[in-house]
Formats: C-alpha cells, structure tokens, sequence
C-alpha cells in the first residue's frame, strides 16, 4: 500500500449552532489525485480550510505524512453548542497559522483566484520562494547574500519555464487572460516546494476545451513534482477523467467514496447531487 | 542592455557629482539662506516620508503613529548627547536632572532609532493585528498617549517634562543630513528590493494569498513596522538637531498629516515620489508660499483673505484636489529610472515627428 499523505479524521467544523463540516473521514496516499464533491454548500471549502489552518475545526484530527498537524476538541464556548459526534475524543489541542501548513509541504490556490494582481508574473512566483529563504533579515535587506538571490531567482524562472508562463515574466499578473491567471496560481502554488496540492475549482470559469486541457496538466504536474492532489471541482468532466479516488459531501456529511464508476452509479449521489439526464 | 547599464551609471555619477558641487557651494556661500535651511528640512522630511511610505505604501499597514516614534528619536538623542556642563542649565527646574552621560552624536542618533524600535515592538505587539482604519487609530492613539507621557512632570528628570531641550550637539555643514538621509533611503530602497521587501508587497496585495505561500504576516508585519519605526526615530533625531530644541510639544498628530501628506503628494507605494513630494512641500510652505501669510497689496488693493494661516487653507485645498483628482500623486507606484526620464523627453519628439510623417504621406 501508498504511504498516507493526508489522514483526516472525524473532522467536525460548527460555525456557532451551523455544523458545516460533519465528521469527515478521508485519506490521500503518495501519488493520488482525489477529488471532494457536492452541491453548493455542502463545505467543501471549509474542509480545505480546516486542512490549511485558516479555520481550526471543532473536533477531529488531521495528519499530514504522519506528523499530527490539526488537532481540536470542543472547548469553552463550543463545548455547550456541540452537536456533532466523537465528543470526548481528542483532548490535545493542536493548530498552526496557514504559513506554517505551507512550510510543511501543504500548497493550495483559491476558488476566486488571489494573485499578487498588482506585481508582475515573476514576483508571484519568486514570493513564494520567500519561505524557504535561509538568510535573515539583515542579510537579505543589505543583499549580502546574493548566491540565495540568485538561487531563487533561477528556480522561480525554470518554474515558469516550464508551466510556458516565460513570455509574460514581465507582465503584471492581473493583466493576464483567466486561463493563465489559474495556470499561474498554481505555478506560485508549485513554487513553495509542496508534498500535496490542493485546488479549490480550479476548472471554474473555464470552457470545455480549457478544462480538457487542465486536467491533462493536473495529471502532468502530479507525476512530474510526484505530487498527490486533493480537488474540489464541479466540472464532472474533469473530475471523472482525472480523479483515482471520489469523496462526495453533502450537507456536511459524506454519503459516498470510491472510484469515479462507482460514484457514478451511487443512488445517493445521484439524488444529491449528479441528478438523472432527461433522455433516461 | 549593457549599454544602457553603462549609460545609467554615468548619468548616474554626473547627476551625483552636480549635487554635491551644488550642496557644498550653498554650504559655504550661503550657509545661513532660506535654501540651505530647505535643503536640510526637506531631506529629513524625505527620510520620514520614505519610512511612513514603506509602511502606508509597501505593506498596506497604514500606520499614524509616525510623530510619536519622531518624538522618541528626537529626545532620546536629546537626552543622551547634552554636554555635562550644560546639564544644569537645561534641567534648571530638575536639579540639572538624573542622566549624567554624554555621547557622541553619532551613537546618539543610532541610539534614538533603536529607542524607537522597542516602543514600537511594544505597540505592534497587540496594535498590529488589527485592520486598515483601526490600526491607524490605535497607532495615532499611541503617539499622542507618549506625548502627553513625556510632559508629565515625574518623568522631568528625564525628559524635562513640557520644558525645551536644547545645547545638544548640531549639525556644523549642511551636507551631514543630505548624506545620513540618502544613506538611510538607500537602505530602505535595498530592503524593498530584497526578499523580505517582497514579502511586504504581498502582504499590501493580498494577506491572505501572502499567508498561503508561507508569509508569516505577524511577523514580517512586525518587521515592517519595527524599520519604519527606526528610521522614523533616526529622523526625529536630525530634526532635533536641524531645530536646535527639542519640545513634545510641536510633535503632534499635524506632523504625521505633514508627512502622510507628503506621501499622498508623491505617490503612496514610490521612494523617488516621497522625496520629490518632500522637496515641494517644504520648499513650498518654508518658503514659496510664504507670502500667502503675509497681507499683501496689489495696485493699491488689500487682497482679502491674506493673513497668518491661509498657507494652510491653500494647501488643504491643494490635498483635495489630488485626493479627488489625481489619487496617483507625482510617481504613483512608479521610480526613478534613467530610461523613464528619456522616454519622457522623446515622446513629445516622437509625436512630432510621427506627425510630421503622417502629414506629408
């Protein structure tokens, strides 16, 4: 078996009495493109942000390559509002601010994509050298140490070299079309040397022959960086062709997992969320 | 390419050669003019602006707090480079006061950023967590708490509560705060271009895309705020000594809308914008407009309005008509670069010429 990349265990997130997350089971092994689904709402998002440390969930644990990043039970003022399950549990408290979920190996992009709009194609992607840097503040600031500059310059230009985003080096990046600004989000994304991507739709917006193409990249950079991914998409297209594993949410909760055949004749997903085409 | 590297640096050396010819030749012909005093003025004020800038206009924090950090610079040197035997004099109504040393005014001056430094580790420790508007509040809050701390009596030993501090040493050439200054901003200019400099940028772009690629925001906040704050302080100490006196008193909230007015004027997120704005402003209200205070008589006529403060009305009206106008200031985001300045004297050529062409096909 894989090695365990990503273990999400009983992860519960309520938002005062709202339970968006409800205890959520999910594991990512090396080299495996998994894919999160469900309709508008069901918290998809809030689990990759539960994942990333911008919220902290309510209960559960999440372990990355076998280290314990997230851990919380309900406390204080959760402890009376909670209505999920697994109460009593965990009984350590463990969290980390999202730069340091990125140190760890743990990169994502964005539903509505947040470049540095502003700053140019290559300053995106050389801030995300930034935290690998060695140097301090005093050397970096009087450039004494110019190898490291260079270093990181070097890497961030064989990245966007590679992701053919070299003719627009100079360009600032919000003035790039959508495709390319998706395409550079997750080059910036690449740039921070992750172990696991995720990417939060990144086929929204995107035409069919746009979409053909990313998924045919998403499988490039996984094999190529030896990444696994962790998707959400709603572009079933994509999801299907790309996906080795499907979870699918809905209202917090999970009704299914498996391959995407699988996923694809479920009952309850389909009630949920695929829904029946007219012809049948 | 090389070429134009080659041709910089020249430019470059003739236009810093041409300075220091000129600044040498106020200095020695006209030490006591109003130019050489707009010189000086204006090129701490530069130092000020950039500081504010890298805050306001590099990292998005917008602080008010600058006259406060200014104030702490400006006694800390005070303080600390008083001639002994001038002590009994300046602290008359506090037993020649409890500081009994002197230092040189070089450490002074270094001694009054890092003074400066500690209080605003102490402030951004729980200030620099909040957003826009409310960080502004809490910093200007800062500022005019220290002021008022400062005048208090019990501190008179130290810091000769409301009365002056003076006799410190000043400045004997007008070249020693154009060069401190220009060093200072060069500093900032290589921070900016290093790779925290960056990270400022981003932090200004968007914290939360700046966090996911791994930027620490408390931290790199915390370091942006704490070099602002350095060179804020080491500019409080050249004014005290450009001033000669040093009083709580004149470092109001006024200061910091001085500075942050210059910045707006120059353009918030540009170096070359603060220290132009710098230059226009002082010079302006030191010296160009002065007359607007004076009453003035034209053909006969007494010009209404003309009186003590209506530089100030003009120049409200003036920080109007950009806010509402020409938001960008001077430079925008823009910098000085040698190339921008060559394209900017061909286009009108370039257009004629064009013209020319077109007319006669």
């Amino acid at each position: 078996m894989a090695e365990n990349v990503l273990h999400i265990e009983n992860v519960t997130m309520q938002f005062g009495g709202v339970v968006a997350v409800n205890n959520l089971n999910l594991d990512i092994n090396q080299g495996e493109i998994v894919a999160l689904i469900g309709p508008n709402g069901a918290g998809k998002t809030t689990a990759f942000n539960c994942v990333t440390g911008v919220y902290e969930p309510t209960n559960g644990k999440i372990d990355f390559l076998g280290e314990t990043i997230v851990e919380n039970f309900p406390h204080g003022k959760m402890k009376k509002l909670y209505a999920g399950e697994n109460m009593g549990l965990y009984s350590n408290v463990v969290s980390h601010t999202p730069d340091v979920i990125t140190y760890k190996g743990i990169a994502r992009t964005f539903q509505n994509i947040r470049l540095f709009s502003k700053l140019s194609v290559f300053e995106n992607v050389l801030i995300a050298k930034h935290m690998r840097a060695k140097q301090n503040f005093f050397s970096a600031a009087l450039h004494l140490n110019r190898a490291e500059e260079k270093r990181m310059r070097e890497e961030s230009m064989a990245l966007l070299v590679e992701q053919g985003l070299d003719k627009y080096k100079d360009d600032v990046a919000g003035s790039l079309p959508y495709g390319l600004q998706r395409r550079l989000e997750i080059a910036r994304a690449l740039a921070t040397d992750p172990k696991l991507l995720l990417l939060d739709e990144p086929a929204a917006g995107m035409n069919p022959q746009e979409t053909l193409e990313l998924a045919a990249f998403i499988s490039e950079i996984r094999d190529k960086y030896k990444l696994s991914i962790f998707l959400v998409e709603h572009h079933m297209d994509l999801v299907m062709n790309i996906s080795d594993r499907i979870y699918v949410l809905d209202f917090g909760k999970l009704i299914a997992q498996g391959v995407p055949a699988e996923i694809q004749s479920n009952e309850k997903v389909i009630d949920a969320y695929l829904g029946v085409s007219e012809d049948e | 390419m090389m070429g134009n590297k080659k041709r910089d640096f020249i430019l470059s050396l003739i236009l810093a050669a041409v300075i220091t010819a000129l600044l040498v030749y106020v200095d020695k012909e006209m030490h006591y003019s109003m130019l050489a005093s707009v010189i000086q003025k204006a090129s701490i004020y530069a130092l000020l602006a950039v500081s504010l800038n890298l805050l306001n206009g590099f990292t998005g924090l917008f602080s008010l707090g600058q006259a406060g950090f200014m104030m702490l610079g400006a006694y800390t040197y005070a303080i600390l480079t008083i001639p002994l035997e001038q002590h009994a004099s300046v602290y008359q109504y506090f037993n020649g006061g409890i500081v009994n040393i002197c230092l040189p005014a070089f450490v002074g001056v270094i001694a009054a950023g890092i003074v400066a430094v500690i209080f605003a580790w102490l402030v951004g420790k729980p200030c620099l967590k909040l957003k826009s508007d409310y960080l502004a509040i809490a910093t200007l809050g800062f500022a005019e708490i220290l002021r008022a701390l400062i005048q208090w009596e019990v501190l008179g030993p130290v810091t000769n509560a409301s009365n002056i501090l003076k006799k410190f040493p000043k400045f004997d050439s007008i070249l020693t705060p154009v060069i401190v200054c220009a060093f200072c901003i060069f500093l900032v200019v290589l921070l900016i271009n290093s790779s925290y400099g960056r990270a400022f940028k981003a932090i200004r772009e968007d914290e939360i895309a700046a966090e996911a690629m791994g930027i620490n925001l408390a931290k790199t906040k915390m370091q942006a705020f704490l070099t602002s704050a350095f060179f804020a302080g080491v500019g409080g100490a050249l004014l005290a000594m450009f001033q000669a006196s040093v009083q709580a008193r004149s470092f109001t909230s006024a200061m910091t809308y001085e500075i942050l007015l210059i910045v707006v004027i120059g353009g918030i997120g540009s170096i070359t914008g603060s220290i132009i704005g710098s230059f226009l402003y002082i010079a302006s209200s030191e010296w160009w407009l002065r007359f607007l205070d004076d009453s003035q008589t034209y053909l006969g006529v007494n010009i209404p309005f003309m009186r003590g403060g209506f530089r100030m009305v003009v120049f409200s009206v003036v920080i109007m008509l950009i806010v509402l106008f020409y938001r960008q200031g001077i430079m925008g985001t823009r910098e000085f670069s040698w190339q921008g300045i060559i394209d900017f004297f061909k286009k009108p050529f370039a257009k004629r010429k064009r013209k020319a062409v077109e007319d006669n096909g």
